[in-house]
């Protein structure tokens, strides 16, 4: 596996008049998990979609500043988009399968980058549902339709799809606000499994998550990236008078 | 019961009178038409040319001919009416042009069928030397029919959960693709609706072919697309109007107007039995 480093520099990004994120300069080193905190608004979802470009597909957003993925500045002109795309998975709040098979479900991103082969294909999807500790639950109904699948199993499929490409940085944007307990505790163990081999960046809600899963934590708040440090540090002794205000639950 | 009670329950119950009148008067068309017409239902009538002045034999030019007009401008509506949809759902941002088009699309929609009719007189059977033929009649159809796709197909691509594209796209898939495989799957059978009630529009109007397409007496079936071809809405309105004895078709009249409207609820039935099919493949919770 490639090793995934993400920076920005100087970024400023604004959605029409507003500016939802100002002169972001972050790094996420390769192989770790780090995890974006901050009250709702405070731009660091907006961050996250600047690793994948997916803030193009929102009309009038322009943004000034760099970003690089892997050394490569990803908004140099003719890159090329879904190869990025490709390289850099994305988990979204609501699961979201297409409603197909489960087995396809997985298949689609191998299928929609060109490759034909059988037997990869399958064994790429049966490795990628027990990487995503899927299996034991689907493996007698990968034809059957993903959405009958519960919340939790559908967001576990939409993290064995994102892997199947073989990405090496992935996006996870609130994966688990949407699932019951139990579901979030398995998407938890499953970041912990996953760390070792991909890069990870987790937008979360959730403090006592950032603090479970993470080694880095951002903390953001009103489109400034406030402080980031290991997350030991943010937790016990935030340099930011907001950042401790937020993580001890004074506002947020 | 309180004051506002009754006046609730009295207000909903004229709203279920009005309903129940609008299905009423289905029935009573319906029933009409099957009492007077069924009847003259027989293998003969569906089989046979037309004879004795139309008012004995059969109406078996005038189906074929509706069938091919029906088959010919859905060949050409479907897909510009589908694709031009595409386009502008799928890939034109809020703008200018797409305002345009659509109000132009709107605006299209609005030209009684007369005019098509006219129009499709003019470019396809003169100016483009087509003749009163199947291809004049059909593209004078299709033409009158491309609104009603396109605007079922917008909304039926416009009822497909963005989340979907999204999660596409975050794969490495192109537009392209998320269409062909994500979109288009979930939206096919509300697309196959628009194509439903438009077969149902092609088969029905009269206007259109009336100067494009639609003979008069023509007890042959057509052998290309440059043929002219009888039609039941038109056989019907001769029939009623101004065939050789009127009294006598009358009958004869009813038989094809039963036959018109089967052929429109066999091909709703199939559409809806594809359509429920398809639904169940791709079915959203």
């Amino acid at each position: 596996m490639p090793d995934y480093k993400v920076e920005t520099k100087n970024l400023d990004l604004y959605y029409g008049d507003f500016h939802a994120l100002k002169n972001i300069n972050f790094t996420a080193e390769a192989n770790t998990v780090s995890a974006f905190i901050g009250p709702s608004g405070c731009g660091k979802s907006s961050l996250l979609r600047m690793f994948n470009r997916m803030n193009d597909l929102i009309d009038g957003t322009r943004f000034t500043g760099e970003v690089y993925v892997d050394g490569q500045d990803v908004y140099v002109k003719n890159i090329d988009v879904d190869g990025l795309r490709k390289k850099v998975g994305m988990v979204f709040q609501k699961a979201n399968p297409f409603p197909k098979s489960i087995f396809e479900n997985v298949a689609y991103g191998l299928r929609v980058n060109g490759i034909s082969d059988k037997h990869y294909i399958e064994k790429k999807v049966i490795d990628s549902i027990k990487k995503a500790a899927l299996w034991d639950e689907v493996k007698d109904k990968l034809k059957k339709s993903a959405m009958e699948l519960s919340g939790g199993q559908q967001q576990r499929l939409c993290i064995a799809r994102a892997l199947a490409v073989e990405p090496a940085l992935i996006l996870m944007d609130e994966p688990a606000s949407a699932l019951d307990p139990i579901s979030t505790g398995k998407i938890e163990d499953l970041i912990f499994e996953l760390k070792n081999q991909y890069s990870i960046i987790i937008v979360t809600h959730n403090l006592q998550q950032a603090g479970r899963i993470s080694d880095y934590t951002a903390f953001f708040y009103l489109g400034e990236l406030v402080e980031w440090n290991k997350t030991k540090i943010i937790f016990t002794s935030p340099s930011d008078i907001r950042t401790q205000n937020y993580i001890t639950g004074r506002f947020g | 019961m309180t004051r506002k009670q009754l006046k609730q329950s009295i207000a909903f119950n004229f709203f279920r009178l009005i309903s129940l009148m609008v299905v009423a008067v289905l029935f009573v068309i319906l029933g009409f038409i099957i009492l007077k017409g069924i009847h003259v239902i027989n293998w003969e009538f569906l089989t046979a040319m037309p004879k004795d002045g139309m008012t004995g034999g059969g109406i078996y030019p005038a189906i074929i001919g509706t069938l091919c007009l029906i088959a010919g401008s859905m060949t050409f509506a479907f897909p510009v009416g589908v694709l031009s949809a595409i386009y502008m759902n799928e890939y034109l941002k809020e703008s200018f042009l797409k305002k345009f088009i659509r109000t132009m699309t709107n605006n299209l929609a609005g030209i009684p069928s007369i005019v098509f009719g006219l129009f499709g007189m003019a470019l396809f059977v003169n100016t483009l030397k087509f003749g009163d033929s199947i291809i004049a009649g059909s593209l004078t159809l299709g033409l009158m029919v491309l609104p009603v796709i396109i605007r079922t197909t917008e909304e039926a691509l416009k009822s497909v959960d963005d989340t979907l594209r999204i999660g596409s796209y975050a794969l490495g898939a192109t537009r392209l693709q998320t269409i062909r495989r994500v979109v288009l799957p979930v939206a096919f059978p509300n697309i196959l609706t628009g194509l439903i009630l438009s077969i149902g529009r092609v088969s029905g109007e009269t206007a259109p072919i009336l100067f494009t397409v639609a003979a008069y007496f023509l007890p042959k079936l057509p052998s290309g697309i440059f043929d002219q071809v009888m039609a039941l809405p038109y056989h019907l309105y001769v029939l009623t109007t101004s065939g050789t004895n009127v009294t006598e078709s009358r009958p004869m009249a009813y038989g094809t107007a039963f036959v018109l409207i089967m052929i429109v609820l066999i091909l709703n039935l199939l559409a809806n039995l594809i359509r429920r099919v398809a639904g169940k493949k791709t079915k959203m919770n």
